[in-house]
């Protein structure tokens, strides 16, 4: 019983450590990119909630922002980007053309990056706007702290 | 200089050549045969008309028609602050129109667009590659028949 006492609540303190300090890494390629700048500046300043560290390497971020549509020849890329980041990470899609191709229906566009990597929040809109940005931000940092958190050490004992 | 002075002059310069001259909402127009192309072109590079600048070169693709490319070409004279259309179709069976890279360097990219989305193929052109598809890309996806939700993605896609 008291080690199941310890294990909740190392696993809320992980996420609440985890949720206020995401790392982000821009994956800007269109227009949204304006709106993801406001939001990340001082009007709206993502910083609020512990996310303003943008690190532009992916090694050192642990959430990634695909921003922006994705062409067929920039998915491997995308993919690539995302593979190199390190675990735990998370995805938002940021925009209606990162969500699902928004209105680029045809043969260059990726129709949703969640058909490339693993995407946990999507944020619709052309662009959206910085409020639904934070919005979102505020969810993926819910999903953190309500996911059992992944202990590496913890998985290689048992 | 009036619009329809360069129409008249390829007129009579070329009466084998021009098929139609027109001035469609101010545009001076001209629709010429597609081997007339390199006679025409220096003519009009020269004096006094001196179109420099190629400001743009595309395709349409009619496929109603019995020849179903139509090639488009926007030419700009500096000199005389004057424009021209150049239009010429071109069959699906021998889709081959002479290069324009030795007049202008700027054709280079604008003739592998075409031959990337069209399949347009362009005689004497130095390096006639896809410009913006990869290289395995099937098909030329600006032809009306490419089919509208066909993709061929590059790498394998999770759903």
């Amino acid at each position: 019983m008291q080690g199941n006492f310890i294990t909740t609540r190392l696993n809320a303190m992980l996420g609440w450590g985890r949720k206020y300090s995401l790392f982000h890494y821009p994956y800007v390629t269109a227009c949204c990119g304006m709106e993801y700048m406001s939001a990340a500046c001082a009007h709206f300043d993502i910083d609020r909630f512990g996310a303003g560290w943008t690190r532009f390497s992916p090694r050192q971020s642990d959430l990634l922002l695909v921003i922006g549509t994705i062409s067929q020849k920039q998915a491997p890329v995308l993919r690539t980007v995302y593979d190199q980041m390190t675990e735990p990470k998370w995805v938002i899609a940021f925009g209606a053309c990162a969500v699902s191709g928004g209105i680029y229906d045809n043969y260059a566009v990726v129709q949703g990056v969640d058909q490339v990597i693993p995407v946990d929040i999507f944020i619709p809109g052309c662009p959206p706007r910085p409020e639904m940005v934070l919005d979102g931000l505020l969810k993926l940092q819910d999903k953190i702290q309500k996911t059992k958190q992944d202990w590496r050490w913890k998985k290689q004992q048992s | 200089m009036e619009e329809t002075a360069i129409l008249d002059a390829l007129k009579e310069r070329f009466p084998k050549g021009v098929v139609e001259a027109s001035v469609p909402l101010g545009d001076a127009t001209v629709v010429i045969r597609r081997d007339a192309l390199l006679a025409i072109i220096p003519f009009l590079k020269e004096k006094p008309y001196e179109f420099a600048v190629l400001l743009d070169l595309t395709c349409v693709d009619y496929p109603e028609r019995a020849e179903r490319f139509e090639m488009v070409y926007h030419l700009f004279s500096l000199v005389t602050n004057k424009r021209l259309r150049i239009k010429l179709s071109v069959p699906e069976s021998a889709a081959v129109v002479d290069s324009l890279v030795r007049f202008w360097k700027n054709a280079d990219w604008l003739e592998r667009e075409v031959f990337d989305m069209f399949g347009v193929r362009f005689a004497g052109h130095p390096n006639l590659r896809r410009l913006f598809m990869n290289d395995d890309f099937e098909g030329h996806p600006l032809r009306k028949d490419y089919p509208l939700r066909k993709r061929q993605p590059m790498i394998q896609l999770r759903k």
